[in-house]
């Protein structure tokens, strides 16, 4: 009996929790919370608005969907493009509208019907050794190539940023030639798929490789961190396909849930992230390239210089991804 | 007056019949052995007085009480026994005091104290109350778990083979100190053993248990000189059994002779049967002309064990006579006493 | 026995052990529901795999546990040798060590920017990775290595118990017949720890296939990463559900094995209460080869990884030390407080209720119960996540029918599933040790208490709860350090920004900077040291 007295006591604890909870805006997060802390921080201050933010690297779209009308989120920040399309396959998600997001950010980095919209755009780079390759003019497809053999890092296949890269290779060579270079890329790497893209770097400055896939602001990042530094200074940042079809990019990205309690406060941290303020921290903070027009990069990512873009839009990418995983799970590219 | 009675007790375990329908009475002070050999029943009838088994026909009463019966069912917490277990079943976390006033309820600080004290007198163990069991000799704990039973002030005593712990050269004294705290309290107790000498030297009555059935219940003189049957006759002691034929009422003829009774034999004219003498019932005299033959020679100290042939049967007995040897020819026969027959 | 038992202690009894397996019953349910051919994909394509990495990292993991306990054990139980005495017990502070920390320590130290390849290159000249050869620290091998030095004590503690229990005369006898150590070893003492060690087996391999941070840090994908991809990354529970099947399937058998060895160890260590035998006294080069290998054992799988947490702790100290790290603590400190009392709560009352109830059948609920603990934890988290949302849904819907504002994910979405999921797991450890001491309470003291008039909740509250205190308090200590180290179950099932000690090291683990979250890992070893002493020591004192 006693057993069942503690039971309704934990009971109650949980669910004043939880009800306390209401008044707040809870963000879904699939971004590392101190990625993005420091601006919900400042949009806190200016509105007074509480944020709690839950992060995770995996699986925010099926946790949506178990808790279904009872979900606490509000709004869902996402770290890829594929993410975002999969909220709303699954009708997670639901329009936003509002002038200044419209007017915020351009119209090829939101939705037509306003179910997402982007905040950043990051650019998939080939990263060289300075010491033995130098300045590199590579495209993805050379990744295949038998003369790199042993000489590429990448992180696992499975990551939604490699998902992303098969899945554009796939929206431009078609299936059958895209698996043969996954299979050429796969023959190549130095070592099975693992760590984080930074790892990668790493691995370039230590020797273990020469090419690295990797994100473009990882290079920034690593460049802020003092242990990591030398990382950095071992490679230079190359983009991709300059010469045809440009290079992959991805973007990060945010969408209104669709059972948020608290959509007028939701909204307002919506239009937050895309006004100046915010895209500038993106940007000065997380070195990625914002996509509200008047907003420039770094100082630093500026240094890296102009390159040309994928013109594929990005809408497209989602139609590829399940073939993009499963064609990664038929190479075993990561086994 | 009757404290516990126990009539047709059936019990099962398993759909096996472990006790075959039991009937037994016990006076007020009396001291009752149930002796067996092990699986005979003796400890699940026990227990079934205690109530921690149930029985499947008959009725267990204490004080005209009906504890386990058709249809009833007393749980063995409002059944008032107190019960002695073979390891003393000591609350090892309790001290003395606490073990021998566990079970007793309500009264102030004082009279619990006086209670107490009472029970430390009566079981000899005064000054040891602060003491834990892990403290004390097999035989203090023994006296502390009868001093725990006692004070609870129970309308029966059950003592499971309480004994057998107890170092041999001390448990005779042990038995006869236990026994006077009984009768000094004058509570009834039932006892379980399967020692015939710890049942004749702590018990009133004997209740003899053979194959879930009580074979013989009665004193222990009773048991021994006069068994039911055969089966009695040798849980209690050594004997000889002798092919004989009932010649008269109170006369038998065996291989040895024919021998006389003081009683009335049970058995009619020309019963065929088995007459039993205790080895000691056996007289031994040495003579060139006899028909016996000694085998063996055994000193015992206070007498001499002989295994004698008679006409290809051999004989066990008893003597003070030392001097015989194996290989001398001997007569055996019986002074005349009550013959038992089967 | 207790013949008028209220038949509301069994009810309770079944109603805990129903709750307890709830878990089980829904990913058999869940894995019969079709899935959109996604398990079919997984059986073509990378299925085969994840299979045979299991069963492979298993054998692995044993065989090196195996190999590196058994000599511990016998030297420790057997032989007289400098250090013996710390050796016993210092020999079982892996356990306490997480196996993905130990593992990230290793990748540092071998990587190929680790200090030993770096030296290695430079005093031989070699400039890159082709011109030598070394062994992949993240690989499969890598992984068993890891695991077996981090799980190796289970055997450890095993053997030497068997060993040290058997009985003398028979080591006399095969001493007489001309055995010396070595063959003693080989022809009587090995085979008769036969089964101890099978159990043991059994225990590493099922703590094996329930580890999911170590395969997933090294990139060796296994079942139980791959209910976890599943379910999160493909979205399909029911393909996750029956990748959990499998797997349970894979822990069931382990624990069939488990159970049959432990029947034949009780066959072999009977003769309890013998006598020690003398020890064998080492002396020169065996005395120096016994200790060299006991410290090196202590050294490889925790000195050494721990020293190098320290280092890393004090380095970034200023970092770590932070109001969070606090908060993190907290949260792991009072959810391991609360899971302990409870699962022991309910270890006692199923004990309780299988020790005193004549009814045969109330045996069932603490065997049942035990089960939780087969569950790994991301199998578990699925088993628990969809019963407990269909909860929060009817809770919800009662609230809404009756015309109010429902109360939200009150199980789901609170510490609540959390408390829940590591009461089902860790409730086979309490229900152990309370068992346990159950054993050496004679039953004799129940039927004295209850003659003498104690209703059964006063027979378990005056006679067996100080009785079993030893074991209640053992039993806690256990439960706590699992909650402490549980990783998996909590990575699922945390709450809306919930974050513990284990979830915040993992993080750094998983971002290759551990350096940050040492202190976290620490706390964690350091809170298991205390139990693995304690219970060490009242280990000694039985024997």
């Amino acid at each position: 009996m006693k057993i069942i007295k503690n039971l309704a006591v934990l009971g109650f604890v949980c669910f004043a929790s939880v009800a306390n909870a209401a008044d707040k805006l809870t963000v879904y997060s699939y971004r590392q919370a101190f990625l993005i802390d420091p601006i919900l921080n400042d949009f806190t201050k200016e509105t007074g608005i509480d944020v709690d933010v839950v992060f995770s690297k995996k699986g925010i779209a099926e946790r949506m969907m178990r808790e279904g009308r009872l979900s606490p989120a509000d709004v869902v920040l996402t770290s890829d493009f594929y993410r975002l399309m999969e909220l709303v396959d699954k009708e997670l998600v639901v329009p936003a509208s509002s002038e200044l997001l419209s007017s915020n950010i351009p119209a090829q980095y939101r939705s037509p019907d306003e179910t997402w919209y982007a905040l950043t755009m990051r650019v998939r780079n080939v990263y060289s050794s300075k010491e033995r390759l130098g300045k590199l003019n590579i495209n993805y497809e050379d990744l295949a190539d038998p003369k790199y053999k042993g000489k590429i890092c990448t992180r696992s296949g499975k990551h939604p940023y490699n998902i992303s890269l098969v899945a554009s290779m796939i929206a431009h060579h078609g299936e059958a030639e895209t698996k043969a270079w996954l299979t050429g890329l796969k023959a190549n790497l130095a070592r099975k798929p693992q760590g984080n893209d930074r790892a990668q770097v790493k691995a370039v400055k230590e020797g273990l490789c020469d090419l690295a896939i990797g994100n473009s602001y990882y290079l920034g990042k690593m460049l802020q961190d003092p242990k990591q530094v030398p990382w950095a200074e071992a490679v230079e940042i190359n983009f991709p396909n300059q010469d045809n079809l440009g290079s992959h990019i991805n973007v990060s990205g945010m969408a209104l849930a669709k059972h948020s309690r608290n959509k007028d406060n939701a909204l307002k941290l919506m239009e937050y992230l895309s006004g100046d303020k915010a895209q500038k921290a993106y940007a000065e903070v997380n070195m990625e390239y914002p996509v509200k027009a008047d907003v420039e990069p770094s100082a630093l990512v500026a240094s890296w210089g102009e390159f040309k873009a994928d013109s594929l839009p990005i809408y497209k990418l989602a139609e590829f991804h399940h073939a993009a995983v499963k064609m990664l799970d038929e190479v075993k590219f990561d086994l | 007056m009757s404290t516990l009675t126990i009539s047709d007790v059936h019990s099962d375990y398993q759909g096996q019949q472990v006790l075959k329908g039991l009937d037994l009475t016990l006076k007020k002070g009396e001291i009752a052995a149930l002796l067996g050999p092990s699986g005979c029943g003796k400890t699940t009838l026990l227990r079934a007085i205690a109530g921690l088994q149930t029985i499947s026909q008959g009725e267990i009463c204490i004080n005209k009480r009906v504890l386990s019966g058709s249809n009833v069912f007393v749980p063995s917490e409002q059944r008032g026994v107190g019960m002695i277990f073979q390891d003393y079943a000591l609350f090892p976390h309790l001290n003395v005091a606490d073990n021998i006033l566990f079970g007793v309820k309500g009264g102030d600080k004082e009279q619990r104290k006086r209670r107490l004290n009472e029970m430390l007198s009566l079981v000899k163990l005064d000054g040891l109350s602060q003491r834990f069991p892990h403290e004390l000799s097999g035989g203090q704990q023994q006296r502390v778990s009868i001093a725990r039973a006692l004070a609870y002030e129970p309308e029966l005593l059950l003592l499971d083979e309480p004994f057998s712990n107890i170092d041999a050269k001390v448990r005779g004294e042990m038995m006869l100190e236990i026994r006077a705290i009984l009768k000094e309290s004058n509570v009834s107790a039932v006892f379980v053993t399967h020692s015939k000498d710890e049942a004749f030297v702590f018990a009133d009555k004997l209740a003899l248990f053979n194959g879930g059935r009580i074979a013989q219940y009665g004193t222990a003189e009773e048991l021994y000189s006069s068994p039911n049957d055969r089966y009695v006759a040798e849980f209690l002691g050594a004997g000889n059994y002798l092919q004989a034929r009932v010649s008269s009422s109170t006369s038998v003829e065996t291989a040895l002779g024919t021998f006389k009774s003081t009683a009335e034999l049970k058995h009619g004219l020309n019963y065929q049967g088995e007459l039993m003498l205790r080895p000691q019932q056996l007289e031994i005299v040495a003579d060139d002309a006899g028909t016996g033959v000694i085998l063996e020679r055994r000193f015992l100290g206070n007498t001499c064990h002989y295994k004698v042939n008679v006409a290809e049967q051999s004989y066990e007995v008893n003597s003070q006579l030392s001097q015989l040897v194996p290989g001398q020819r001997v007569t055996l026969t019986t002074p005349v006493h009550p013959l038992v027959m089967f | 026995m207790i013949l008028g038992l209220p038949k509301r202690w069994s009810l309770a009894g079944y109603f805990v052990a129903l709750v307890i397996t709830l878990p089980l019953v829904a990913i058999l349910i869940q894995a019969m529901i079709p899935d959109e051919s996604v398990f079919g994909h997984l059986l073509d394509t990378v299925l085969p795999t994840y299979i045979s990495n299991t069963l492979l990292l298993m054998f692995w993991v044993c065989l090196g546990a195996i190999l590196i306990a058994t000599p511990a054990a016998w030297l420790v139980a057997k032989c007289h040798f400098p250090g013996r005495a710390i050796f016993q017990w210092a020999l079982l502070l892996p356990l306490a060590m997480p196996a993905y920390v130990v593992a990230y320590v290793y990748t540092d130290l071998l990587d190929y920017a680790g200090p030993i390849q770096s030296a290695l290159r430079s005093f031989f000249g070699w400039g890159s990775p082709q011109d030598y050869y070394f062994p992949e620290v993240r690989s499969l091998g890598g992984a068993s290595m890891m695991l077996a030095f981090v799980l190796f004590p289970y055997i450890y503690l095993l053997a030497r118990t068997a060993f040290m229990e058997q009985s003398s005369s028979l080591q006399h006898a095969t001493r007489v017949m001309g055995c010396g150590p070595w063959q003693s070893f080989w022809r009587f003492s090995l085979p008769m720890a036969r089964p101890a060690l099978a159990v043991g087996v059994a225990l590493v391999a099922m703590e094996t296939a329930a580890d999911f941070a170590t395969v997933s840090y090294f990139a060796v994908p296994t079942l139980t990463t791959a209910v976890y991809d599943t379910w999160l990354g493909y979205g399909s529970l029911s393909a996750a559900a029956k990748l959990s099947a499998i797997m349970l399937l894979v822990v069931f058998t382990m624990i069939g094995f488990e159970r049959f060895a432990r029947r034949k160890q009780q066959l072999f260590q009977k003769q309890s209460g013998a006598e020690p035998c003398e020890l064998y006294s080492l002396k020169g080069i065996k005395a120096l080869l016994a200790t060299g290998y006991c410290t090196l054992l202590l050294l490889v799988s925790f000195l050494l990884p721990f020293i190098i947490l320290l280092n890393y702790a004090w380095q970034y100290f200023d970092e770590s030390w932070h109001v969070e790290f606090l908060a993190f603590s907290f949260n792991s400190f009072y959810i391991a407080a609360i899971v302990s009392v409870i699962s022991v709560t309910l270890g006692i009352l199923l004990m309780f209720i299988s020790r005193v109830s004549p009814r045969k059948a109330d045996l069932l609920p603490s065997r049942l119960s035990s089960t939780g603990y087969a569950l790994p934890g991301t199998v578990l988290a699925i088993g628990i996540l969809v019963p407990l949302t269909y909860l929060d849904f009817a809770v919800n819907d009662l609230y809404e029918y009756l015309g109010q504002q429902g109360p939200g994910l009150i199980f789901t979405g609170s510490v609540f599933v959390l408390i829940f999921a590591f009461c089902i797991r860790f409730s086979a450890i309490a229900i152990g040790s309370v068992e346990n001491s159950y054993k050496r309470i004679s039953p004799s003291l129940d039927m004295a208490a209850i003659t003498m008039g104690l209703k059964p909740s006063s027979l378990l509250w005056r006679v067996h709860l100080p009785l079993l205190r030893k074991g209640i308090f053992a039993g806690m200590l256990l439960v706590f350090i699992e909650c402490m180290k549980e990783l998996p179950a909590a990575l699922l099932l945390r709450p809306v920004g919930f974050e513990n000690l284990a979830t915040y090291v993992f993080q750094f683990v998983s971002d290759e900077q551990l350096e940050h979250g040492a202190l976290a890992a620490i706390v964690i070893v350091l809170v298991g040291l205390v139990p693995l002493i304690y219970l060490n020591r009242s280990l000694e004192q039985q024997g």
